[in-house]
């Protein structure tokens, strides 16, 4: 414990002096504030519409809510603008190691190749919790200015966590596939890209073969959670793709080592 | 302290290192040498527990490199030949994030880790970004963290390689002074750092160990043959066809120095001192004496003559 413990916190504050993380964090915030902005203004029209629309008719205004029509949409959004950027925290993991020499040190400390694996993981998903906090703002004018319902806010954030963790532990894998952060970097991303666009291709495929593609991208078990529900089916899912990227990695770290590889 | 026996690695089919075989006393220098690729990586790798051996086995301190890994990794510290740095971190941080994951008590840490910066003489630049160092001052560093958890065997992997004259000196010093509580293998190809400061050197060569022995016993080795050197002022080609002919002389090789001047290696039957009969035949042929003197064999002769032996049979 001591010694996973050691390697994320180094990890962590690794980021933290690190640009590429910034560039990460930055982009994340611009990019969910540009949506945030434009989701809340079609929100704020469309409600203008319907109040007037409603005095014109003299009828009731219809129902409008933040949760279905603000939050949710944001949240999905998140999670896409997360398959894009994860691969930049993940893509230094092992791959910088091995190119720096570094990997020899722990390779060659008292310190299992769990502790090693699961420190790094923790660590990109903890700054991913950073990112995920800093989009909290957002949420909270939501809370200042409307009256959304905290339920579906926090099971939405959860499976942002959990989308994004998935997108982690493959990042993870590529990184230690590779001494070179480029490959990392593109390798995941395309891998996740694929993951979006299985989506799309469910829509045009046959129905056993839509279920299956939904069924494996992780990005389709997301909606659930922004509605509010927290599925065990969903969940099962992501903890299990999780361990998988997880495992492979570890597997991917000991037998680099067999092979005298670095 | 150390022991190996018969270790064997390949990679895929070609073999790194076959059959190695050595022991290492406690307290002792022993200095790896080798060319670029001999084997000298390999085997530190093996017992440092970075990767295992395909065969054979290693103990460090009593316990199997294989079996009791971990226990062998907290009594080993290592210096591989890229000194393994987070260069974003400061050297404090390093330092101290190494002796974590060492396994240094948390109440000695702050301790050890000033204690090393001390003995490495980096204190003063303990708050510096590693990224910032000077070469000289990153090797250091990477010797501060093979040092850190206080280990009984050090295992240290070219450790001047890219310094300057001073610092390699004072890693040198550095190195010599950590003998008396460490027990340390240090691999190079520089030759005067073996003969300065290793009791004892192991020659490996395309993944043999060619010679083991004392340095004195080494250089010795090679001293049973007499070699001279000579420079004559006259036509090279009779010049050494003469020296060749002389009685009890092995080998001669001539080099030109200048348009008439030549520079003759000469190796003689050992025991024999013929220096006499050259001086005698070079006059009486009415060339020029320049010079004569008696040579040495050093370590980089042995040194090249047990690796190149060694290619020689093979092809």
């Amino acid at each position: 414990m001591r010694n996973f413990l050691a390697i994320l916190e180094r990890e962590l504050k690794s980021y933290f002096l690190s640009p590429m993380a910034y560039v990460v964090l930055g982009f994340f915030i611009i990019a969910t504030g540009l949506f945030f902005w434009s989701i809340v203004n079609w929100f704020d029209r469309t409600s203008m519409q319907s109040m007037m629309m409603a005095q014109q008719y003299r009828q009731a205004p219809q129902p409008m809510n933040v949760n279905m029509m603000a939050i949710r949409p944001l949240l999905h959004n998140v999670a896409i603008i997360a398959l894009f950027l994860l691969p930049g925290l993940t893509m230094r993991l092992f791959a910088e190691e091995k190119k720096q020499g570094t990997m020899e040190l722990l390779a060659t400390s008292p310190l299992s190749n769990w502790q090693i694996t699961l420190g790094k993981f923790a660590a990109a998903w903890a700054f991913y919790l950073v990112m995920l906090l800093a989009t909290g703002v957002f949420v909270g004018l939501l809370f200042f200015f409307g009256n959304p319902e905290i339920k579906p806010i926090l099971s939405g954030y959860l499976g942002l966590l959990l989308v994004g963790g998935s997108f982690l532990s493959l990042g993870l894998l590529f990184s230690a596939f590779t001494e070179n952060q480029i490959i990392a970097f593109v390798s995941a991303f395309a891998v996740n890209l694929m993951f979006l666009a299985l989506g799309w291709l469910a829509s045009f495929s046959g129905p056993t073969l839509a279920a299956f593609f939904t069924n494996i991208s992780p990005l389709e078990h997301f909606d659930d959670f922004s509605k509010g529900v927290i599925d065990t089916k969903h969940l099962i899912f992501y903890l299990s793709f999780m361990f998988g990227g997880i495992f492979l990695t570890f597997v991917t770290v000991e037998s680099s080592r067999w092979r005298g590889a670095r | 302290m150390i022991q190996v026996q018969n270790l064997t690695r390949y990679y895929g089919r070609t073999p790194a290192i076959q059959d190695v075989s050595f022991e290492v006393e406690k307290g002792e220098i022993l200095g790896f040498l080798g060319p670029n690729a001999a084997g000298k990586t390999t085997t530190m790798r093996i017992l440092t527990c970075f990767m295992p051996a395909t065969s054979g086995t290693a103990q460090v301190a009593g316990f199997d490199v294989f079996n009791q890994s971990m226990d062998v990794r907290k009594r080993i510290g290592y210096l591989p030949e890229q000194p393994p740095l987070y260069v974003e971190m400061t050297v404090k941080a390093y330092l101290n994030f190494v002796a974590k994951i060492k396994g240094v008590d948390p109440r000695e840490r702050k301790n050890r880790v000033n204690d090393v910066m001390e003995k490495t003489a980096i204190t003063e630049r303990q708050n510096d970004v590693i990224r910032k160092l000077s070469k000289g001052y990153k090797q250091r560093v990477g010797l501060a963290q093979a040092l850190v958890h206080n280990p009984e065997v050090l295992v240290l992997d070219e450790p001047t390689v890219g310094l300057d004259p001073t610092q390699i000196i004072e890693v040198r010093k550095l190195i010599k002074s950590l003998a008396h509580n460490h027990t340390i293998i240090l691999s190079t190809h520089i030759l005067p750092e073996v003969e300065m400061t290793c009791a004892r050197a192991l020659i490996i060569s395309r993944g043999r160990i060619v010679a083991q022995d004392t340095i004195e016993n080494l250089t010795h080795r090679k001293r049973g043959a007499e070699r001279l050197v000579l420079q004559v002022d006259g036509p090279i080609g009779s010049v050494r066809e003469k020296l060749a002919s002389l009685s009890g002389i092995k080998k001669v090789k001539g080099d030109s120095v200048n348009n008439s001047v030549g520079r003759y290696d000469i190796e003689c039957e050992s025991g024999r001192d013929l220096r006499r009969e050259l001086a005698q035949a070079v006059v009486q042929n009415g060339w020029g004496l320049l010079e004569l003197r008696a040579k040495d064999f050093t370590l980089e002769e042995v040194f090249l003559n047990l690796t190149t032996e060694e290619g020689g049979a093979k092809a």
